[in-house]
């Protein structure tokens, strides 16, 4: 690998985020760098939504820095800057436009493209009903009709019509069948292997830890351990915690 | 009564209950996107109403000088991020807010638009007051957007109130009439059918259509439809809540506007009369639920049909029966509606 290419595309130094005066998250870094998945794991309550509301600019932070594409911002960020550069965030409520059809919440992932000139959201819907087959059949159906996992496939897709360059993913997995969940993480990787950064927040660790390459454990707001996902399946503390028995 | 005056009371019905139902999809649009009840939408009809009265007479709308105020100071509080933004963003903040009103000043001034072919003056009186939708939406609403519903209302009096004011200020007390888009009257059987009501019905048809077409099919008109659907997954798209708050009440000023331009030779339009005009169309949108737009049309319609009727046989209670009307409808509304909380 060359050097320019993995220089980190997203990197988060020494956060802190506080609601009112209880801090969330303290002294928090973290690094993604380009086509890599990172995921972030831990207990529920840890501060794993709240450091991508961060990320995304949703939640101004007390202390810290926050580098992505080369820019970098301290304090407060505007959501529609980071959604300019390249970032996009699935949350965990999904956020869908519940009253608009499948093919509407589509094409408004694409607004920001649209606001910058790019005029492509139409390859880019033929790619996306390409990688979910299911959201073409239904894409005259109203959002809120759909099944859980078909939503979740929406919000992803939705996400994927902004072209991002980082595609932040809070608990995809969360009351999803694991067939779906099965489903959702092989696009997860192969976005990944199409130069897509992903960084997913995840409880479900053991499926998390097999698809990421690098993951760090958040418990109550601090970064408890990190390291390359393979090394962090053979820890003893992270199996005992998150991962438990049974496993292979 | 005979069918004549059924007739005649009916199409007088229409013609305002269309300017009503316009009024009534504005203020749907605006409370949907930003939660603002929009009081203040009736100045909008009187504004547009009287500029377009001061052009044809010759004296200079004092709406002009509300524009370039409203101008400086939104420039005054944009400047610093504007200018941190890029060169590009101060100036075209600049020729939005301070060159653009100078312009308008200087063809009013100095072009004698009293001369003017009507659709010219038409385009100018929207030119004046357009603009102060989006200005007003900057300087009012935006530094309060996340406020509860009940701020948002009590912002909305003050500034209803404010212009009302500053209408009596730059019309005066004496209200005025522009003459009529056409001089033509059809007969059709026992009724005779002004041009002018043609117009009216004619032109709240079309926007209605160019509205259900900007909200279907345009991207501006599903991001604001998004907005108002689910504001938290609107602002991840990039789409901001103060650019979809600048565009509703650019919409909403220029629904208002021309609702005024077009009522202006039916009935004498006084700095005051928007209000009057504006809570009718909050009935009809009441009717909807402030969320219906069909409910909300056809609910002003019904509003302007009863208006017309009951100041057949009862004048002096016209406007207490329809306003009386509200209670029913509030009644019917909430034994059959799912209470929601509002969202924080």
């Amino acid at each position: 690998m060359e050097s320019t290419s993995r220089a980190p595309l997203l990197s988060v130094t020494d956060l802190c985020v506080s609601y009112g005066k209880v801090e969330a998250l303290h002294h928090v870094s973290l690094q993604v760098l380009p086509g890599q998945i990172v995921t972030v794991i831990g207990p529920n309550g840890a501060g794993k939504t709240t450091l991508l509301a961060a990320i995304m600019g949703v939640l101004p932070f007390a202390r810290g820095e926050i580098t992505f594409g080369g820019e970098t911002a301290g304090g407060h960020i505007e959501i529609e800057q980071m959604v300019a550069r390249g970032m996009t965030l699935v949350p965990e409520k999904r956020e869908l436009f519940g009253e608009m059809s499948v093919e509407d919440n589509l094409l408004l992932g694409a607004f920001m493209r649209r606001r910058l000139g790019f005029r492509d959201e139409r390859q880019t819907l033929e790619k996306v009903y390409g990688i979910f087959p299911r959201l073409k059949e239904r894409r005259r159906q109203m959002a809120g009709t759909l099944s859980g996992g078909e939503r979740q496939m929406l919000a992803v897709g939705r996400a994927l019509m902004a072209q991002p360059k980082l595609l932040m993913l809070d608990e995809p997995s969360l009351g999803l069948a694991p067939l779906i969940v099965r489903e959702i993480f092989r696009v997860v990787t192969d976005l990944a292997a199409m130069g897509v950064a992903i960084l997913l927040v995840e409880q479900n660790a053991r499926a998390a830890l097999q698809i990421a390459d690098y993951g760090y454990v958040l418990e109550t707001g601090e970064i408890a351990l990190e390291g390359p996902s393979d090394q962090l399946e053979d820890d003893p503390k992270v199996i005992e915690s998150y991962l438990g028995l049974g496993r292979k | 009564m005979d069918l004549q005056i059924a007739l005649l009371l009916g199409q007088d019905g229409i013609v305002t209950g269309a300017i009503y139902a316009l009024l009534a999809l504005a203020l749907v649009l605006v409370f949907a996107v930003t939660r603002v009840i929009f009081i203040p939408q009736g100045e909008f009809v009187a504004y547009g109403a009287l500029t377009l009265a001061g052009i044809q007479s010759g004296q200079t709308p004092g709406t002009i000088w509300l524009l370039l105020a409203l101008g400086i100071a939104v420039t005054a509080v944009d400047a610093p991020a504007s200018l941190r933004a890029g060169r590009g963003r101060l100036l075209r903040l600049v020729a939005s807010q301070l060159v653009y009103p100078i312009v308008i000043i200087a063809l009013l001034l100095g072009g004698s638009p009293r001369n003017w072919p009507l659709l010219l003056q038409v385009l100018l009186a929207l030119a004046v007051v357009v603009p102060l939708g989006p200005q007003l939406y900057r300087l009012v609403y935006q530094p309060i957007a996340e406020a509860t519903v009940l701020v948002l209302l009590i912002a909305s009096v003050a500034l209803h109130l404010t212009l009302v004011g500053l209408g009596l200020l730059f019309f005066g007390a004496e209200g005025s009439r522009t003459p009529a888009f056409s001089e033509a009257s059809f007969d059709l059987g026992a009724l005779t059918v002004s041009g002018q009501s043609l117009w009216v019905i004619a032109a709240s048809l079309f926007l209605i259509v160019a509205l259900y077409f900007f909200f279907e099919k345009s991207l501006y008109g599903k991001a604001l439809r998004a907005t108002a659907v689910n504001r938290a997954g609107a602002r991840l798209m990039g789409i901001s809540t103060t650019l979809a708050g600048r565009l509703t009440f650019l919409l909403a000023a220029a629904i208002g506007a021309l609702s005024g331009i077009l009522i202006a030779p039916i009935t004498t339009v006084y700095y005051d009369t928007g209000f009057l005009i504006g809570l009718k169309g909050f009935v009809g949108a009441i009717i909807g639920g402030l969320a219906s737009y069909p409910v909300a049309a056809a609910g002003a319609v019904l509003v302007g049909l009863l208006e017309s009727f009951s100041s057949f046989w009862a004048s002096a209670f016209k406007e207490v029966i329809v306003f009386t009307l509200i209670i029913p409808v509030l009644l019917w509304r909430s034994l059959t509606t799912r209470h929601v909380e509002e969202e924080e």
